[in-house]
Formats: structure tokens, sequence, C-alpha cells
């Protein structure tokens, strides 16, 4: 399936990724290779096979309900970019 | 010394010949001498490596038989390591100390062994030469015109250029195996859910499996029993015994059945790689294998299939590098929404963000069923191909890349001529499978790879398979010349 | 015209486990921020999740409960979306096969009516962290203690008409989920959070009208008052020639109104897909009778349990079972009283009000229900009159101890000892002459009435503590004697 710019600004919008106008034709394009080449997909009959999420038939092991984890906020914090009264702070959230 | 294996060097602390602090010594100095040349390490752990050695030597002094104790390795930069700079080859993680300890680290810790530092790699895993990493690329010790192959390239280059003995690589699509092939290295990549993947920063987390990359099969044998392991905070690991993986090393291979699909020789593949692969298969016929001609039908579709399952997955994956908690974040944000984009868009490069887009896209509204549902019905042909093939068949052998290593900038303009590098090595990150790679001959002095592909949890016999093989041939122990 | 509302909710539960869905750190409220987010709830590259098996036990607990099927293979997907109080960019939850399938919850209305209110799912997920907004220089803070804390989202069919009937619902999904002791029902603390999908149509229409959310109300008060409103709203939008937008709207309770969120408008695409870090999660059928054997009493079964048990009318049966906590304080007065209709009367009358005056809940009661039940049981005896027993009411409400310590402090015991009301009584007829031939020479039917006289009389010289029907009982045979 082909797509255009303004695809392209969606899915940027979509992924929070910031794409210059300088490279969003070059972007494009080789996006459009992309799916060019997964679109071989299409080709394959796939009408009685149900889709595999997972390379093994396991199933989930489930953990007792115990508190493990202790306080590292001063660890985790050290390499916060920005944080205060043991918050991380970030631009102004508004609803 | 830095000419002998991980074994042998194993069984020189083992025999006192040497002490782990001589050792990582050399293999320090080796490094700050020579690795300008090929840009292999990220990282160097120094004071680390040193330390570690002192506590490995108290501890064979007190009897330690470990075979890794006071063993110096190097870990790829996409596992987590306390205290130490942790990148994934990214601009991202450039100032991301890890808290913690990748599981694959932990075991080799407490086994003994020393961490001489972080090597380089493929910017979060994602590229095939090494060229996409933030550290700029990799030289391959066999040309350094050349590309080491990626995503492990700084781990292959590394033990290529015998700057560490044996070092931890990640394999999603081929990254153990293809840089272990262009760089003439043994490198396993285990079943998927046999190495936890706590730690080590997730690309496509159905796909990643985390291996060794030796010089030799023994070598991995030895690295894989420490580096496998049940792991409780992994919930795709796999709760089952780790065999010794040396065990059957010299077992016969009278009466072993390997299946040569025939669409691992089609179009592409480079006529020199064609040759000594075809070379390897006639050796193995007159060690008393059986050779049987098979097909795994759906080949042609792993690569599709894998462009829309790894970007999907990865997309959500690297969506927690937002500039908020850790890692890079952008000058002066506007707001959140320029915080979010500045960040990601400035610290993310250009395969990583095509990646994202590209699975952002498959998973989008409306285009769901048509890819990602589709990819993952293909993936089920694919796996099912193997199930069929190993009924068989005990090992799949063939090419592991379709050609020896190929020049910088040769493949990086065009992403498809890039992708196309994983053809032979993708499926088996779908069904799960292990593969490895060894070599098995030069071209144009270039080294060329030999897969193998085992049925579940077969690493076993495949290193069996491959140490009978490295018994008989030299391929192994040939070295790039100029690596002092 | 007139007009037909229709209700559906969505109810986020918070599962009472002692650690996270998918990690170890704890749930507990009110600590320091970010002392309980590690490093899986902070989303540190190479972390991965691992189910807490007690979540699972929980909303399987709940999909019991209101008679659902329950998934026997679920997974997990995630939901991706940006946002600083959601650490890892995905919120883990489940889409296409939840744990809990279509169920069904019964409410009583007001007319005695009982109605079936359509349970469509109910999924577990993570809940996500919280921006806190303070100015922090221009900025938010963004603590993550709550990030990762279990929920069980119910997601009901649209079958409520009134708002009345979707806070029945609510407080019926409340008193079960409280019941089965998975959610400690805590609304000031987010314990319970509803998100309330309203439209409207011509009475008589089929086709449903375009519904707008209203999210996060936290209390069944500003439910029903947002409901209201929102109704409202709607209908003089539609009269006046408009029409709803599909929107997400914030209701303010304080201030009783709401408002569009605009950040939410933008076009969102959740882009769903099954987590490859978790595997499916497959519960047999040993497991789902064995968590069907440890279920708890539920709502229904209890109210009539207290109809039977207690004989207590259907009202204070419902008053009384619908809330764990309120049932099991009933429960436990009535072991100390003795007696289930005065517990009854003074658990709904006196504590209630004074609860409700001090904005308290029973839970922070400062009457005990043993304290309750012990000055009951004194009532009961005769130990106490019912007009005393107010006084060691207030005093138990002050903090001054048990009923019978009360009791005996203030001396108000009251005076049941014959011998001594007989000697009063006796002083009384000696000293008023007058009153008692006018006793005698009165009309037999008259007479009751004159016993007032020597009752005040012993009240008077016993300071009260006379007890009164003993008195009665003494001027009555004494008086009588002499005609």
């Amino acid at each position: 399936m082909a797509v255009d710019r303004s695809d392209i600004v969606k899915l940027g919008e979509l992924a929070r990724l910031q794409i210059s106008e300088e490279t969003i034709d070059e972007v494009t394009r080789r996006l459009g290779d992309v799916l060019a080449l997964v679109d071989q997909l299409q080709a394959a009959d796939t009408d009685a096979v149900s889709p595999m999420a997972h390379p093994m038939d396991a199933v989930q092991r489930l953990r007792a309900d115990e508190v493990t984890e202790p306080n590292q906020r001063d660890t985790f914090q050290a390499i916060a970019p920005a944080t205060e009264d043991g918050l991380y702070l970030v631009p102004k959230v508004i609803d | 010394m830095h000419n002998k294996t991980l074994a042998e060097l194993s069984a020189g602390l083992q025999a006192k010949t040497w002490s782990s602090v001589e050792l990582t010594q050399h293999f320090l100095d080796r490094i700050k001498r020579l690795d300008p040349n090929y840009n292999s390490f990220i990282t160097l752990t120094e004071d680390v490596a040193l330390a570690q050695a002192k506590a490995a030597d108290a501890r064979l002094a007190q009897g330690d038989t470990n075979p890794l104790c006071g063993v110096p390795i190097a870990h790829k930069d996409i596992f987590c390591t306390q205290g130490v700079k942790t990148t994934c080859g990214s601009k991202m993680l450039d100032n991301f100390i890890s808290p913690y300890d990748a599981t694959v680290v932990a075991n080799f810790q407490a086994a003994g062994a020393v961490m001489l530092g972080k090597t380089n790699m493929d910017e979060f895993a994602m590229g095939s030469s090494n060229e996409t990493s933030f550290y700029g690329p990799v030289k391959n010790p066999w040309d350094i015109g050349c590309v080491p192959g990626g995503s492990s390239g700084g781990s292959a280059a590394a033990v290529a250029a015998r700057l560490a003995p044996g070092a931890t690589a990640t394999d999603t699509g081929g990254s153990i195996r293809q840089p272990a092939a262009l760089c003439g290295l043994t490198g396993l990549k285990p079943t998927y859910g046999r190495v936890s993947r706590w730690g080590m920063i997730a690309f496509a987390s159905s796909l990643d499996q985390a291996g060794p990359m030796t010089r030799t099969a023994e070598d991995a044998a030895l690295m894989l029993n420490t580096m496998a392991s049940y792991d409780p905070k992994d919930s795709t690991n796999i709760d089952r015994a780790v065999p010794d993986y040396t065990a059957q090393l010299n077992d016969s291979l009278a009466g072993l059945t390997l299946g040569v699909p025939k669409e691992y020789f089609g179009e592409g593949l480079h006529p020199g790689t064609q040759a000594a692969v075809e070379a390897a298969i006639k050796q193995y016929e007159a060690m008393g294998a059986t050779i049987k001609s098979i097909s795994l039908p759906h080949s042609h579709l792993a690569v599709p299939a894998y462009y829309v399952i790894a970007p999907a997955e990865c997309s959500a994956n690297l969506s927690r590098f937002d500039g908020v908690r850790y890692g890079y974040r952008c000058e002066n944000p506007a707001d959140l929404a320029d915080l979010y984009k500045r960040s990601r868009g400035e610290a993310f490069g250009e395969e990583v963000q095509r990646r994202i887009l590209v699975g952002t896209y498959c998973l989008s509204a409306g285009y769901y069923d048509a890819y990602y549902r589709k990819a993952q019905k293909v993936r089920r042909l694919i796996k099912q191909d193997f199930v069929d093939a190993f009924s068989e068949v005990d090992l799949i052998i063939g090419p592991t890349s379709p050609s020896p290593a190929f020049a910088f900038g040769a493949k990086g303009a065009d992403p498809i001529a890039m992708y196309l590098e994983d053809i032979y090595t993708i499926a088996t990150n779908l069904a799960g499978l292990p593969g490895m790679s060894l070599p098995c001959g030069l071209v144009d002095n270039k080294p060329v790879g030999l897969q193998i592909i085992g049925n579940y949890f077969d690493e076993a016999r495949m290193l069996n398979a491959a140490h009978q093989f490295q018994q008989v041939t030299d391929f192994h122990q040939q070295a790039p010349q100029d690596i002092a | 015209m007139q007009w037909e509302t229709v209700i559906g909710l969505e109810v986020h539960v918070q599962l009472a486990t002692k650690s996270k869905i998918f990690s170890g750190a704890s749930t507990a409220f009110g600590a320091a921020p970010n002392t309980q987010a590690c490093a899986i709830d902070l989303a540190m590259p190479g972390t991965l999740p691992v189910v807490n098996e007690q979540a699972y036990r929980y909303a399987t607990m709940f999909g019991l409960a209101i008679d659902a099927e329950i998934g026997k293979r679920s997974f997990f997907e995630r939901k991706n979306y940006f946002y600083p109080d959601l650490p890892k960019g995905y919120q883990t939850t489940q889409l296409e096969s939840p744990i809990v399938g279509a169920g069904h919850v019964d409410i009583a209305l007001a007319d005695g009516r009982t109605k079936r209110v359509r349970i469509h799912h109910a999924h577990l997920e993570e809940d996500a962290g919280k921006s806190l907004h303070e100015d922090y220089h221009g900025m938010s803070g963004i603590d993550l203690n709550r990030a990762g804390t279990p929920l069980i989202e119910i997601v009901s069919e649209p079958d409520m008409r009134t708002a009345e009937e979707a806070v029945a619902f609510a407080k019926k999904l409340h008193s079960i989920v409280t019941s089965l002791g998975i959610c400690d029902g805590d609304m000031s603390q987010g314990s319970m959070r509803f998100d309330v999908n309203i439209s409207v149509r011509p009475l008589g229409e089929e086709k449903l009208g375009t519904r707008t959310e209203t999210k996060n109300l936290n209390s069944f008060r500003f439910m029903e008052d947002a409901i209201k409103l929102e109704v409202e709203r709607q209908i003089d939008l539609i009269e006046d020639g408009g029409t709803v937008t599909q929107e997400t709207r914030l209701y303010n309770g304080e201030r009783k109104e709401s408002r569009s969120m605009r950040s939410k408008e933008e076009a969102n695409d959740y882009r769903y897909f099954p987590c490859p870090d978790l595997l499916p999660v497959d519960i047999d059928d040993d497991y789902i009778e064995a968590v069907r054997a440890s279920l708890p009493e539920l709502p229904d079964a209890r109210h009539a349990r207290f109809k039977d048990t207690y004989q207590l009318s259907d009202y204070d049966a419902s008053q009384l079972s619908e809330d764990l906590h309120t049932a099991l304080y009933f429960e436990a007065t009535v072991a100390a009283a003795k007696d289930a209709k005065l517990s009854a009367n003074w658990i709904m009358g006196e504590l209630a009000a004074r609860l409700n005056a001090a904005e308290l809940t029973l839970n922070a009661s400062p009457v005990s229900a043993q304290q309750l039940g012990g000055m009951i049981g004194r009532i009961k005896d005769g130990t106490i009159s019912s007009k005393q027993a107010k006084e060691v009411f207030d005093a138990m409400w002050a903090g001054e101890g048990d009923a019978d310590t009360i009791i005996e402090q203030r001396g108000l015991k009251q005076v049941s000892d014959t011998g001594a009301l007989e000697a009063m009584a006796d002083e009384i007829i000696a000293a008023s002459p007058k009153q008692v031939e006018n006793y005698k020479n009165a009309d037999a039917d008259k007479r009751p009435k004159m016993l007032g006289y020597f009752v005040g009389q012993i009240m008077k010289a016993s300071k009260g503590q006379a007890n009164p029907q003993a008195i009665n009982d003494i001027l009555l045979k004494k008086l009588n004697a002499l005609l």
C-alpha cells in the first residue's frame, strides 16, 4: 500500500517522532519501499491459519502476590532528567 | 595468550599457568592499543574488570572449578550492567547508567567471569552492518573497509580481533549469526526462551534471544552453560533444566540426518559462499552424516513477515524512551508534545525511526489485519515448515548470509538490500528455533559462515555437529591478518 | 418531546493485592511519591512483566459473582498512547480475550421491582500513575506509585435509563467487590472510579443517540449529579436544534459543571496488539471451582439471610446488607446486644445520623459495634432507659469508653430495686394526702392519667434514675390498695 506525506505526518504524531520538513519526502519514499516489501505477504494463502503471537506454545506463569521491591527512588532518580520532591517533572499536563 | 581459545584460557587458569589479573590486563592492553582500529567497544570497564579478576583469582585459589571463573569476556551494550553505561548503541541512552544487572550479566558474574567492557552494536540492535550505531561503525578485522555485520558487530569484531576470547550477543533476525559469519566466528542463537531476556533491552520481544559469540563450538558450549538459566523474572523464559552443553561435543555424527533446504540456494547467494557451504556439506557426508534435500516452502515470506512483526513490537517497546524518567531529553521543550517529539526525533537514528514508523503503520486502524495479523499467520506457516522438516531430519544446514562482508555504505542507502542480509536467518527467529553459524571457508580472504538450525532445545546436538566439523577443519583457527 | 436516557458504565476497580499486577512493588496507598515505583513500574529498559496470581484470582472471583463465563485462555494486549503517567508508552490490558465474559447484576428499583443490568465483560489491566498539577515552575510532577496497580475494568451494557438506576448499579458493584474482599471500596482514594456513557433519544426510538463519556466520577453523589446535568445538557442542545458531539467530558463535583476534555479529542489510534512479553494465561475448571468454593457470601444472599435470621423487614435487610462494612458492623452489634431489631434501629438511626453529620464512614466510627451492642444490651436488661442511652451514646462517641464504664462513672443506672422504690412510693403517698384523695374519688378511667403526678415525684426524688416501668407497677399496686 502506498503512503503519502500526510500518512507520515499522522504516523509521526502517533509515534511522537519529530520528522523534519527536509527529510519527510525521503522518509515517505523509504517507508513506501518497506511496505512494498511486506506487501508480498498478501499473496500467501492464510485462510485456514490462526495467527501466532509467540513462537512457543507456552503459557503464562503466575507470580505469588508478594512485595519484593524495596524503595530505590534515589537510585532511579539519579539518572532522571528532571525531578523535584521525588516527582518526575514534565511540561505542564493539561487534561 | 590472546590466540588461545576460551577453553584453553580456562584450563590455564585452573592450572594456575596464568592468573585472571594477568589475562585481564593482557586483553585490556590489547583493547586499548588495537580497538581504535575497529571501534568494537563503546565502554571499557577497566576498573571493574581488574576488581573482578582479583576476586576471581581468590576464588581460583580456593579451588573454584567453574570454567568461566577468571575468564575475561565482553558484553554487548544491549545488556544492562549496574553502575555502568548501557547505551544500546543509541544517543537516547548515551547518559544511561543502568541501575541494575541483566540476568545474563549476573550469571557470568556469579560464575566468576570478568567483564572487559561493553561492545558496539547497531542502534537498538536494528541493522545488519553496525552502521546505525550512534558510536560509529565497527570495522571488520578481516578487512577494515568492510562491515562486521550486525547488530552484534562489536562483539564479533572484538572476538575476531582477539580483544576478548568470547562475547555475549543477541539475535532478533540474525544479529548473532550474520556477524559471526562475516567475522569468521562461531555464534549461537539458542531456542527462544532458553536464555533470560531480563535486562536485555528489547527490540522485538517475541524474537530477541541472547547467545554467545566465540571462536569455537566448544567455547560457545562453555558460555551457553552459564548464559542459559531459568529466570522467573522473564515470563517468556522456559522452565527447563539446563543440560551441560559440552557433554555431547565428542559424539559421533554417524546416523545424523542433515537437511539442506533448496530455498537457501537460490538467487542472490554469492557463488563463493555457495561453494564453501557445499564443500562443508560434503565434509559432513564424509563424517558419516546423511544429507537430505528438504523444502521450507514459505521461506520467501520470512523477510516480509519479519518486517511487520519486528517493527510492530519495536514501535511499542521503544515508546518508553520519552525523555521523562531517564535517557535523552531535548533542550527547553515548549510543551509535552514537543518534549516527546523532539526527544525521540533528536535521539533516535534514521533506521530506528523508520522501523518505529513501519510498526506504527502496520498496527494502526485499518491496517492491522492486512499487515500484523497476516504476518502472524504467515509466521505460523513458517514455523510449520520447520516442524515438518524436523520430522525427517535432525539438523538443517545451509548458508548463514548471502555473501561475505561488504564494504561500508554498500547497502546503507537501501534498507531493503540490508534487510535481505538476514534472508536465511530470520525464519528461525520467527519459529523460535536455535540457529548457529560457524566458519566454513574464505572468499577473497573474507570468512563464510555455515548455518546450522536445530530443533527446539537441541543446542547440544548443534554444538556437537559444529565441534566435530571443527575437529576436521581449521577455518575456525584462521585469524585476520594485522591483528598483531 | 419525551426523551429517554440511555446509560452505560465503565467501572475501574482497584484490586486489593499487596503487590502490583506485573511487579513486586507495593500497592499501599499514600506513600511518598515514587517510593513504590520499581524498575518495572518505571519501564526501565530491559525490564519485563510477570503476572500476579492474586489479581487473576480476584478477577475470577468477580466473574463468578456476576455469573459470567470465565476466560479459560485470556491474554494481555498493549494499548499504545503517550502520557507522562504511563511509563511504558502503552497500557497492558485485555481486549480480545478478557478474563471475565458476559454476566449480569440485579438491582432493586425504587418501586420495589428488580432490574437486571447486563455486564458486557470485565478485563484485567494496570492502573496509570498520577500527574500532580501543582505548579513546579510551570512543570507538572509525576508520581508513579499507582502505576501498575491491578484493576478490573467492568463494562456494562447500556441498560440503565435513569441516574438513580445507574447509582443503584454502581452501589451494587461496590457491594459485590467489597463483599468479595477484592477491593477496599474506598472511593475517596480512587479505589473505584466510574466513567459514564450517556445518550438520549426520543422515547420509543430504537436507534441510540450520540453518546458522551464523563470520566472519573469518584462518588455516588457526583455520579448522580453528573448524569442529571449531562442529560439536561444533551436534551437542551438537541431541543435548541444542535447535535451532541461524541466526546469525553470532565465533571467538576464542587462546581457542579462539566466541560469537554480537549486534550483527549485528538483522534487516537491505540494500536492494540498482543503483548509479546506475556504469554496466554490458561486456567482450568479445577482452578475455577476452587475459586468458586472460596467465594464469601454475596450481597443478595446476605440480604435474604438477614431477613430470615434476624426477622428484618425487606427495607432494613437491604439497608444493612448492601455494604459489607455495615453488614459486619450490624452482625457484630447483634452478637453483643442479643437484639436484632434494636441494633438495626440504632445503626440506621442515631449512628447513621451522627456519622452523616460528621461526614464519617462507618469504618471511621468512634463507636465500635461491640460498644454499641453493649449499650443496647443495657437497654434491653433495663439497666438504662432509652433516654439515658442517648447520653451513654454521646459519651461513647466522645471516646469515654464502653457503655458499662460510662454508666458506672456517671451513675446512670436506673433504680429498679423494688424495696427502695416502694419506700419512695410510701413516702410520696404519705406526703400527698390531697392527691391521694383526688385519685380515690376519680373515675376509674381517669386514674391512670392521675398516676403521672406520683411518678413525676418519684423521678424527682430519684434524680431521674428510677425505672419508670417499675414505679408505675408499684404505685398502681399501692394506690389501688387504698381504694
